[in-house]
This record gives C-alpha cells, sequence and structure tokens, in this order.
C-alpha cells in the first residue's frame, strides 16, 4: 500500500536482472535442468563449513580472545553475499539445478535410488536463504558480545555448533532432493541439541536438550517413512522430477496416482506432516519448544524462533504439489495449526517468564504458518515466515539482552521500568516495535500484513471457525506481546536500590574478568547496559522488519517469490472473481484488515489497562478469577494445561513401568538363573566330583581300571541286550 | 614251514590260552599296583601289565600269521625301556625328598 511506489521499483529491478540473464543466455532454461555457471552456490554450504573446520581448529589450539566469533560471522555473512548474489542473477521464474557432486548412487537387480548432491534454486531457495543467512550473520555477531564471558574453549565450542546449523539449514532447503533434505533436517535437530545443552552441567538444559531431541525423533520417523514411501511409489526423490511426476496433469493426476496406490500413497503427506509437526513444533509435539529456551538466547533466537522451527513451513510448502495425494492432508495441517496457535497463546497469556512467554508465542505463531499452508496460502505461511522471523528474532534477542543484563533476571513481576534506565534505550523500542509486529499493529507493523492473509483465506477457503480460531489467537497475543512490554518497560521508576533488587542470581561467569577490582561488586549488583554489538544488531533486525512491510503485501515481491516455486499450488487458489455489486462482507480479503487489526488494538488496550495504567489490577483481576468458577481455567494456564503432566502420564510412566518390569525380569530371572545357572552348573559338578582327586596313586588306577571295565561291558554287554530286545520284538 | 620247528606242546596251544596268560598277567599286574604301596613294586606292576599286554600283541601277531604284532612288541619294549629309565630316575629323585618309597606320602598331590 504504502510501500507500491517503491515495491514496483523493486520488482521491476528484479526483472531487469532476469531479463539480462536471458540475454546472457539467448535461450530459456528448461524446467530444472542442471546448469553450469551457477557453481559458486556451494559455497553457501562450504562457508559454514570452513567456519565449523577452524572453530574446532580454535578449540583445540586453545584461542582465548573473540576470534572464533569473528571468523563465524565473516564467514557466515559471506554466505549471505553469495546468497543475494545468486538472488540477483539467477532466473528465479525457473527453478534451476546445480549439480555439486554424486552422492548417493545405488542400484541393485530392478531398482535403483540416486540422491546426486545438488541444489535445487528457485525463488522458495532463495527466500528462505535469504533470511536464514541474514539472520546468522547477525544473530552471531549479537552472540560475539553476549557469549563473551565464556571465551575459550566453550565460546568455539558454541560457534561452531551455529556454523554446524548453518551448514544444515543450508542442507535442508537448498537440497535438490528429500534425501538431502532429510540429512539436513537430522543435522538441524543436531545442531539445536548441541546448542540447547550448551550448558551441559546443568541438569536442566542436558534433560531439555534430550527432550528436542527425542520429541524431534517421533516427527522424524514420520518423515522417514514419507521419504520412503514416495521413492517407491515415485520411484524417485528429485524435486524436479518428482514435482514433474505430479503435475503432469494437475490435481486430478495426483488424486488419481493416490488412488491407484493405495494406501501406501495416501498416507505420504500425513507421514510429511509427523515430520513437520515435529520440527516446527506443532501439536502433539510442541512441548520440546519451550523446554529449549535452556539454550543461549542467541540459540533461541536463531534457532528456535526465526529458522530453524520453520523447517517444516518450508518441508510442507516444497511438497506442497503431495498435499494433494490426499483430500484431509490440507485440512490436517489447518486445523492442528490452529489449534496449536490457540492453545500455545493461552498458555502463553499466563507465562511470568518473559523467555517462556515468546516461546510460546513462537510455537502459536508457527500454528498461524501452518493454517496458511492448509488453507492453501502458501504465501500467507512463507510471508509470516519471513516476517515473523525478523521480529520474534529481534523479540528474542531483547529478551537475552535483559537477561545478561540483569543476570539472569526473567520474571516479568520483578521487571519494570527499563524505559527509565540508562542505556537501554535501543532495547526498548526495538522491543516495542518486535510487539507491535507480533500483535498486528495496522499498517506500520510487518506482523500485519502477514497475518492478514493467512485469515483471510481461511475465511475465503470457506473455514470460518478456523479463522475465528486465528482471530481470537490474535487478540491474545496481542494481549500477552503487550504484557511483557508493559510490565517490562514501563511502570514507576526504579532507582538504584530498586535495580539492584531486580537482579537475578545467576552471575554468568562476570568473575572471570574483574576480579580483584572495586567495580567487581557493581558489576554483581547492577545490571548493565548492552554494548555497540548488541545495540546494532537490534536496529539492522528491526530496520528488517520495518523493511519487510514493503515485501509482504498481496501482489508483491514475497508472493511473486512463492508464485514461482513448488508452492504456486497456493497461490492465488482462493481468488474467486467475485460480482462487481458483491458487499463489503463477501471478500475476506477486504474486511479482515479492518476485523483483524481491532482485535489486535483491542488486546492491546486490555493490556495497557492491566499491565500499564492500573498495574495492580492484574492481580485483583487474578484473584477474583481464582475465587470464580473460572478457577480451573486460569490454575491449567498457568500450568500449561497440564500437557506435560499429560504426557507424563500416558507416554513416560507406562514406559517407565514397562522398563522397571523388564529391569526385574532381567535381573531375577534373566541373570539369577540363566547367566548366573550356567556359570553355576559346571562349579557344581566341579565340586561333586574333585574328591575322587584324592591324591593317592592307586584309587586312580583303581577307577582307570573300573572304567576300562564298564566300557568293555557296555561293548559286549549292550549289543547282546540289544539283540535279546529286537529278538522279543 | 614254521609250524615244524615249533615243539610238540606248543602245538596245543590255541590263541585262547596265550589270551588268558595274557589277562591273568595283566590282572596280576593290576591288582598288585592297587595294593602294593612301594613305588618300586608298583613299578614292577606296571612293567606286568606291559608284558601282558605284549603277550598278547604277539599272540594275536602268530594267529594273523602277520610280523606286525611282534613289531609292535619291540616298539613297546624300546619305549618300556625309556619309561623305565625315566620312573626310576623319578622314584631316586622322590626318595631325596622324602626318605621313604612309600606312595602315600605323595598324596597331598591333589585338589586341595
Amino acid at each position: 500500500m504504502i510501500g507500491s511506489p517503491l515495491l514496483s521499483l523493486l520488482v521491476a529491478a528484479g526483472d531487469t536482472a532476469h531479463a539480462s540473464d536471458h540475454g546472457h543466455h539467448s535461450s530459456h532454461f528448461p524446467v530444472a535442468l542442471p546448469t553450469d555457471g551457477l557453481g559458486y552456490a556451494g559455497l553457501v554450504l562450504a562457508l559454514p563449513l570452513i567456519s565449523m573446520i577452524l572453530n574446532g581448529v580454535y578449540a583445540i589450539s586453545g584461542v582465548r580472545s573473540k576470534l572464533p566469533a569473528w571468523t563465524t560471522v565473516a564467514c557466515l555473512g559471506s554466505a549471505f553475499v553469495v546468497v543475494l548474489n545468486l538472488y540477483l542473477k539467477a532466473d528465479i521464474e525457473h527453478p534451476v539445478v546445480v549439480p555439486l557432486f554424486e552422492w548417493i548412487n545405488l542400484s541393485w537387480g530392478t531398482g535403483a535410488v540416486s540422491a546426486p548432491f545438488g541444489l535445487y534454486l528457485d525463488s522458495l531457495t532463495l527466500l528462505w536463504m535469504l533470511f536464514v543467512t541474514g539472520l546468522g550473520t547477525l544473530i552471531a555477531l549479537y552472540a560475539s558480545e553476549y557469549m563473551e564471558s565464556d571465551v575459550g574453549p566453550a565460546y568455539c565450542r558454541f560457534f561452531g555448533g551455529v556454523s554446524i546449523f548453518l551448514l544444515a539449514m543450508g542442507c535442508l532447503v537448498m537440497g535438490d532432493n528429500l534425501l538431502t533434505l532429510y540429512l539436513g533436517w537430522e543435522g538441524v535437530g543436531f545442531a539445536s541439541y548441541m546448542l540447547i545443552g550448551y550448558h551441559f552441567t546443568k541438569p536442566s538444559a542436558v534433560a531439555a536438550a534430550k527432550k528436542a531431541f527425542i520429541v524431534n525423533r517421533i516427527g522424524d520417523l514420520g518423515l522417514a517413512l514419507g521419504i520412503y514411501l514416495t521413492w517407491l511409489h515415485f520411484g524417485t526423490l528429485e524435486y524436479s522430477t518428482l514435482f514433474e511426476k505430479l503435475q503432469a496433469d494437475g490435481a486430478i493426476s495426483a488424486a488419481q496416482q493416490a488412488m491407484a496406490g493405495g494406501w501406501e500413497v495416501a498416507i505420504i503427506p500425513f507421514l510429511l506432516m509427523a515430520g513437520a509437526f515435529g520440527k516446527s513444533a506443532q501439536l502433539p509435539f510442541y512441548v520440546w519448544l519451550p523446554d529449549a529456551m535452556e539454550g543461549p538466547t542467541p540459540v533461541s533466537a536463531l534457532i528456535h524462533a526465526a529458522t530453524m522451527v520453520t523447517a517444516g513451513v518450508y518441508l510442507l510448502v516444497r511438497t506442497f504439489p503431495m498435499l494433494e495425494l490426499h483430500p484431509a492432508a490440507a485440512p490436517t495441517v489447518a486445523w492442528v495449526g490452529g489449534a496449536t496457535a490457540l492453545l500455545a497463546a493461552t498458555i502463553g497469556m499466563a507465562q511470568y517468564d518473559i523467555k517462556r512467554v515468546m516461546a510460546y508465542s513462537t510455537v502459536s505463531q508457527l500454528g498461524y504458518m501452518f493454517m496458511g499452508v492448509g488453507v492453501l496460502s502458501t504465501f500467507g505461511a512463507a510471508a509470516h515466515v519471513f516476517t515473523h522471523a525478523f521480529f520474534k528474532a529481534v523479540l528474542f534477542l531483547t529478551c537475552g539482552a535483559i537477561m545478561h543484563g540483569f543476570a539472569g533476571q526473567l520474571d516479568l513481576r520483578v521487571l519494570r521500568g527499563l524505559r527509565h534506565v540508562k542505556g537501554w534505550r535501543v532495547v526498548v523500542w526495538t522491543m516495542f516495535y518486535a510487539s507491535l509486529c507480533l500483535a498486528g499493529f495496522p499498517i506500520i507493523s510487518s506482523g500485519y500484513w502477514s497475518k492478514d492473509v493467512i485469515l483471510a483465506e481461511a475465511f475465503a477457503n470457506g473455514r470460518p471457525i478456523l479463522g475465528g480460531l486465528g482471530l481470537l489467537t490474535a487478540g491474545l497475543t496481542a494481549y500477552y506481546t503487550f504484557r511483557v512490554w508493559f510490565r517490562v518497560c514501563c511502570g514507576p521508576k526504579p532507582d538504584d536500590h530498586d535495580l539492584a533488587k531486580m537482579m537475578g542470581d545467576d552471575h554468568h561467569g562476570d568473575d572471570h574478568h574483574d576480579d580483584g577490582h572495586g567495580e567487581e561488586d557493581h558489576h554483581h549488583h547492577m545490571p548493565h547496559a548492552p554494548k555497540w554489538a548488541v545495540n546494532l544488531v537490534l536496529s539492522v533486525i528491526s530496520l528488517a522488519a520495518i523493511g519487510s512491510i514493503l515485501l509482504v503485501p498481496e501482489h508483491g515481491w514475497l508472493e511473486h517469490m512463492v508464485a514461482k516455486s513448488s508452492g504456486a499450488g497456493g497461490v492465488g487458489a482462493n481468488h474467486h472473481e467475485l460480482p462487481a455489486d458483491a458487499g463489503f462482507w463477501a471478500d475476506p480479503h477486504g474486511w479482515m484488515k479492518y476485523v483483524a487489526s481491532t482485535v489486535g488494538l483491542l488486546g492491546m488496550a486490555v493490556a495497557s489497562w492491566l499491565h500499564l495504567f492500573n498495574r495492580s489490577a492484574a492481580d485483583r483481576l487474578r484473584a477474583s478469577l481464582l475465587a470464580s468458577p473460572l478457577k480451573a481455567v486460569v490454575r491449567a494456564m498457568e500450568n500449561k494445561w497440564y500437557v506435560d503432566e499429560l504426557y507424563n502420564a500416558l507416554i513416560r510412566m507406562p514406559l517407565k513401568i514397562k522398563g522397571h518390569a523388564l529391569h526385574m525380569l532381567d535381573r531375577y530371572v534373566l541373570d539369577i538363573l540363566v547367566v548366573d545357572g550356567l556359570g553355576r552348573l559346571p562349579k557344581m559338578i566341579g565340586r561333586t566330583l574333585s574328591p575322587l582327586q584324592n591324591g593317592v596313586l592307586q584309587s586312580y588306577a583303581a577307577s582307570m581300571a573300573g572304567g576300562v571295565i564298564l566300557i568293555a561291558l557296555l561293548i559286549l554287554v549292550l549289543p547282546m541286550l540289544l539283540d535279546l530286545l529286537g529278538g522279543a520284538a | 614251514m614254521a609250524e615244524a620247528v615249533v615243539p610238540e606242546v606248543f602245538g596245543q596251544l590255541a590263541l585262547g590260552h596265550y589270551l588268558i596268560l595274557s589277562a591273568f598277567l595283566f590282572a596280576i599286574g593290576l591288582a598288585g599296583f592297587v595294593t602294593r604301596r612301594n613305588m618300586i613294586v608298583m613299578f614292577l606292576c606296571t612293567e606286568l601289565m606291559f608284558q601282558a599286554a605284549v603277550i598278547a600283541l604277539a599272540a594275536f601277531g602268530r594267529f594273523h600269521l602277520d610280523l606286525s604284532g611282534q613289531v609292535m612288541v619291540i616298539f613297546v619294549l624300546t619305549i618300556a625301556a625309556a619309561e623305565a629309565a625315566l620312573a626310576l630316575g623319578l622314584v631316586v629323585l622322590l626318595f631325596k625328598r622324602q626318605p621313604t618309597l612309600d606312595a602315600e606320602v605323595w598324596s597331598e598331590m591333589r585338589d586341595a
């Protein structure tokens, strides 16, 4: 809207770039044929690999400086430049395959499976890689300051983990077949595990890392089976041939194929979905993401908010044609997304830990994205991924800056008045803008544009209940977002005494760098404001969030990018021609802007009443709710709807009981009867017979003679006996 | 031709007689070995058992008109001689440790 002149300029610039590209090659690329000249795209993967190796070398050689951070920032920054270059050079109108090397190529009897290691460059890949590498670079820069108290081997390990993550994410997004995607999929899972468990001496961090890894395993099993069945039925895993087969005759063909292939084919979209729901923290797998906040905040921002958790959305947008293999697939995605969005939002409302509020808000926003995919709006989903990546990264990074400055304090009941404290201006106002985006404030926030697309498409696709759930969630989102901001940043001005009381009990190794100085006390008991790296990164990402407003609106750059990819089926799917005299309410795309922003503003108004103007009202409200029949609901929300407890009772307890039972079986039956019994048998025989070895020579001779006589008797008498018996018979 | 040289008395003898002699000799040897304590006597008894076996071998060889039985006898005798030297040496050594020939003395060489 306001950005349309700029927008058209941008699109025009893109077009000229393509035109010149065409002129250069003087012919159209056929769909996804191998191409030369873009081989340098491999650098996007090679640079994080180099950074990873260098960090390993630094760790071994005992580097005790910020060198690992600068190496990582440089490598990831270069990767971003390469991606940008690819975007300008590559022909995004047609997908392009850049073969790198032969990876897997097996053939036997009648079958064959091949997975060349190639890069599939299309608009969707480039869209994802642009924000993955861009945010990766910025957050690595932020982490250079955030992690500075750990300089040494742990610092190298941290940046090594970030590099592994970027490498794996590159494989996931850029791979030209499902097997490469799976490689990256498991790689990001490992990086996530490694970085959640960064403080590996802390039991809660170790438990959270294990939880993330194990819960993801369940979804990943689905993905692995889905890939296997895809190969079994379609005979290929490479996107270009796969989509050709799927889209031979459009949707009818896919449905017919599903009919012909039986349930093994119809189940494929659901298996892929299981993988996506696991990685992107949707029902029923979302429980790992809130716990993943045990990791350092830059990790939460990069992996568990902006990039890795959108891999599930990427998977479904990338394999969007496969969702047509079963008619119930897309509605399932939509409903799971909608339910997760609402559930996570209600939990987020009742949490006191600001980082946890943000975690539940991520789960909730990911739910929106899946709702977008499910109502056939891949554009809406991708747009929300794109805008969310920026503003959610800012929210996490500001939470991290507060946590860092206040020695681990994250309780919004304790923190207040940050707006009046010197040195926190950038944090406070970038957080404010990101909160506006999350709340969907009209026009000037990026979240407003992307969320509306999804909600409007939900109504346009004939799913008003789902759309209603989305609207309700939007209201709740606005409320809990501003609950955090008003509580933490507004309120009465704290004096030094109040600030000292706000400090948490985590000294995150401050005593390393100023022992013996008089400042030490000051450092421990007063918050320290963020320095240049944090402020710079927050400002740049906020500017990017503002910039993303220009790219998102319908018929803009982002829609163009999605429409040229495998997610094209969902772009404009619900745009029916409306009669010119149709009323205002006939087209949800028209009225959604007003309704959604009203709901958002309402949520913000409630938050401002309870947490800004009348700060004691929140406690009174809670007390009166606890006295009312709604008590159970409030308790349930504060306790995260007891989902963890439910899983404990339904899944962990039976497994634990089974484990104990098997342990008992092993210990008392197998060990004592079988293993020990087998050992005891020869011992008993030995003990019985050993008195025969009495050392008296004569008795040896006698028993020997006796034995010979016995054998002789047997030889002589046995045949006679047998003869007798035979005769009798 | 061989029969002609054999004296009359022996002509009456069948294989069975030799085997019975051999069995008696072996039984005497075994009984002596089991009942006596003197190591030299026990050793002599084993020699008796050897000779019993040797007689049986020679008798079977003769019975089958085959020289391999005799050949075996020569081997057995040679080995018995060597073994006698060893066994006597052992007895001498044992006697040096405990000045008695009683085998009972050595019965502590057993399972604890």
